[in-house]
């Protein structure tokens, strides 16, 4: 205990000199090249996305406590459940980790003193709020109805609503995707400090890494559909219009082929954020270290070739639809090679529950039965049955709230200390993620057993059978609520009052600790130098405290 | 304003390089990487004219024999002719030959917009033969539908193109206006590599769209 209080102990007196007390005002904040606080631009950006795509989601729960249609029109709910999917989807979760914590920690986890292209990456956040404007202009000028998907021809012909700004507003955004993808490939091939071989990063780099290597694979695949999309409503050549020669499906195979690989754009980054959650909390070098980054490769490149398996009854030939489900059971493979991973460096490891674990362990939980569900999914005939019930609705909630929430705030919790340098209030903290965990699965398990009796998605009335599960559900939503609003809170009031934060109050490995909290702008004082793996708690700890008893002594 | 000036005139180690090599090659990389990220954009389109030609083959040959193929031809040596004057830029300011770095630029900003005036006429030429889908289609005989769709993505991959090669101009031009005030040397010549690179693929875009518009047989 002694020993942990003087590594804890902050530093006294005025701060010293950080990325944060550089320089002041508004122009300093929204010309900045500097990572970190590019990261904090799309944290505040991010979190009114959350907010706005989460204020969404509470109108449809409150309209789905009854079984009849009382609140909204069909229509407005048809609005309310697709601004909900886009906003969340594109506006919130594929830039969440990656472009906030991404951002931050990335330069800092490699020893890098920026990105490799800073203006580039103050152009990304500019990009993602332009895209966000088209959004609200959705929002406030009507809505859109297609749901988050655009199926045509839907899309093309019969809605009535602002499709095209809607596609444009993510067509844009996904240039923020693909440029800011690839400054962390780029990052990260050339510009690793001396001695950080591949074998040497971080867990949370590697997962980086192949998120960035298929937003800039998959995105322009997105963008491409989007414009064929945009350009079919306006000029009716018929693309994707059978009785004018187009093929209606040839639209969901290329939106698929970026969205099931975006579906790991939203894991991957938490998984890896949960690698170094669960190894720091168990004082243990994570269990197979080697396996954890093929795996996170594995998932990937595998994460290209299973798109099929959205479209089973969409009328693609039994022998794509068998190939497309076996390719679906070897995703599998990989991602059980991380959960076992996790768990095995839980084993004999010298456990604190502190918040970024309960996020972590929530996540795994969470994220097993997601991913379980999800070779429901896959199986051809079960997958018939379950297909656009609620079903579907509750796997993939698992995958991204129950997985890449949780583990957002398990990384945001993790790191909060070296980005404000202040401490979050634990006790606030862990009663926050225990509400987040019990909303969350009385949100959603109900949705499961919903989905397997029959009930459909996007509907906003329902048969009165089901209403017992849904009142569940809807109260689950508000204990979820109150748990995100939790954190909104004291995260704010630490900044203010927080303990203040030395340089490593988690006594983790990795570059990033070695740094003040906050860290300068330039990241370090000297550039440094790795000759040892990654997570080497066993030499690192008893170095520490050795350390400190001469100090001490 | 300032800070955008002092990068068209002299040579700039970033701060968060060591040294111009590790910058000249992350800047490489980093286009090299970019241009996969093209490679799929239009890969998405060829894609789709890949699907729509399978399914009406006859059809796509039809309305191939619309398509000027000698200003098609032409122009596909322009494009050529003007690749190998990047990379003779390219090669200019690897071995500080300032000539050679200005003579292969000005000429890469010629042939492309030589390029660009065939590429309008013959768009020109299209809208007076009523073959722009969306503005003015009009087919005769019984392959109409599949040749709105063939100039559909005729019109949509090449003015990607286009774009493309718009873009391309701008910044040859820039690379331009630096040679010219003399930033560039034999240790630092990066932006001129980047935008050859960029250059290239955008040629090499040419080189599948050439044959896949234009040159489709036409069995009886």
């Amino acid at each position: 205990m002694s020993a942990e209080s003087v590594t804890n102990a902050g530093p006294v007196g005025a701060e010293p000199r950080n990325y944060l007390n550089e320089s002041y005002g508004v122009r300093s904040w929204l010309l900045t090249t500097d990572h970190k606080r590019i990261a904090l631009l799309y944290m505040v950006s991010l979190t009114l996305m959350f907010v706005i795509g989460g204020l969404m989601a509470v109108l449809m729960r409150l309209e789905l406590l009854t079984p009849q249609g009382d609140l909204f029109t069909s229509d407005t709910y048809n609005k309310l459940f697709t601004l909900h999917g886009v906003i969340m989807v594109w506006f919130f979760l594929i830039p969440s980790i990656p472009a906030v914590l991404g951002n931050f920690f990335v330069p800092l986890m490699i020893g890098a003193k920026d990105l490799a292209f800073p203006r580039l990456n103050l152009l990304s956040w500019y990009i993602y709020v332009f895209g966000a404007l088209f959004t609200f202009y959705v929002v406030v000028s009507g809505g859109v109805d297609t749901g988050w998907t655009f199926y045509t021809p839907f899309s093309t012909d019969a809605s009535q609503t602002h499709v095209v700004s809607t596609t444009l507003g993510i067509f844009i955004l996904g240039f923020s995707s693909i440029l800011t993808g690839l400054n962390f490939i780029v990052t990260i091939h050339r510009m690793r400090a001396p001695g950080l071989t591949w074998f040497r990063l971080p867990l949370f780099i590697w997962s980086i890494y192949a998120t960035s290597i298929i937003l800039v694979l998959a995105t322009p695949v997105l963008a491409a559909v989007l414009m064929l999309v945009t350009i079919e409503r306006l000029f009716h050549i018929g693309i994707f219009d059978p009785t004018m020669g187009g093929d209606p499906l040839l639209y969901q195979h290329l939106f698929w082929f970026y969205s099931h690989p975006a579906v790991y754009i939203m894991i991957l980054p938490g998984m890896g954020v949960v690698s170094e959650l669960v190894t720091c909390y168990s004082r243990k070098r994570i269990f197979g270290y080697n396996f954890v980054c093929y795996a996170t490769l594995g998932i990937a490149f595998l994460g290209f070739l299973v798109w099929g398996h959205h479209m089973f009854v969409a009328g693609i030939s039994v022998y794509a639809a068998m190939t497309f489900s076996i390719l679906s059971y070897l995703v599998a493979i990989p991602s059980a090679i991380k959960v076992f991973n996790w768990t095995a460096t839980l084993y004999k490891g010298s456990i604190s529950f502190k918040t970024p674990m309960l996020y972590a362990l929530g996540f795994i939980g969470l994220f097993t039965v997601g991913g379980l569900t999800g070779l429901f999914l896959a199986a051809l005939g079960l997958d018939i049955h379950v297909h656009d019930t609620y079903f579907v609705i509750a796997h993939f909630h698992y995958i991204m709230v129950g997985g890449m929430v949780m583990a957002y705030f398990g990384g945001l919790h993790f790191w909060w200390p070296k980005m404000t340098g202040r401490m979050y209030p634990e006790g606030w903290g862990k009663l926050a993620a225990l509400v987040v965990f019990i909303g969350f699965n009385l949100t959603f398990f109900p949705q499961f057993i919903l989905g397997y009796l029959g009930m459909p998605r996007r509907y906003h009335a329902y048969a009165p059978e089901f209403q017992v599960l849904n009142v569940m559900s809807t109260a689950g939503a508000s204990i979820l609520g109150v748990g995100y609003l939790l954190p909104l809170i004291y995260l704010l009031w630490s900044l203010r009052y927080g303990k203040r934060a030395g340089p490593n109050p988690w006594l983790a490995t990795g570059l990033e600790w070695t740094t003040p909290s906050p860290p300068p702008k330039e990241n370090f004082e000297v550039t440094p130098a790795v000759n040892e793996e990654p997570y080497n708690y066993s030499e690192f700890l008893p170095k520490v405290f050795a350390a400190e008893e001469v100090e001490v002594g | 304003m300032a800070e955008s000036g002092a990068v068209l005139n002299r040579a700039v180690l970033e701060t968060q390089f060591a040294d111009l090599e590790q910058q000249r090659e992350t800047a490489t990389f980093g286009m090299w990487v970019f241009l996969a990220t093209e490679l799929l954009l239009f890969g998405a389109l060829f894609l789709a004219y890949t699907v729509y030609r399978y399914g009406a083959p006859e059809g796509f040959a039809d309305a191939s024999q619309h398509m000027e193929k000698v200003i098609g031809a032409v122009n596909t040596a322009v494009l050529l002719s003007s690749s190998f004057m990047v990379a003779t830029a390219v090669r200019g300011a690897q071995v500080g030959g300032r000539k050679r770095l200005l003579f292969g630029l000005a000429l890469t900003i010629v042939l492309g917009v030589v390029f660009l005036f065939f590429k309008g006429y013959e768009y020109y030429l299209h809208y007076e033969d009523h073959k722009v889908p969306g503005l003015n289609f009009e087919y005769a005989g019984q392959y109409a539908q599949a040749a709105k769709l063939f100039f559909f993505f005729y019109f949509a991959m090449t003015g990607l193109h286009a774009v493309h090669m718009l873009i391309g101009l701008g910044l040859v031009s820039v690379m331009l206006v630096r040679s010219w005030r003399g930033v560039f040397t034999e240790e630092y010549h990066a932006p001129v590599e980047v935008v050859g690179l960029y250059w290239h693929f955008v040629d090499l875009v040419w080189i599948f769209l050439f044959p896949v518009f234009y040159l489709i047989v036409k069995h009886h």
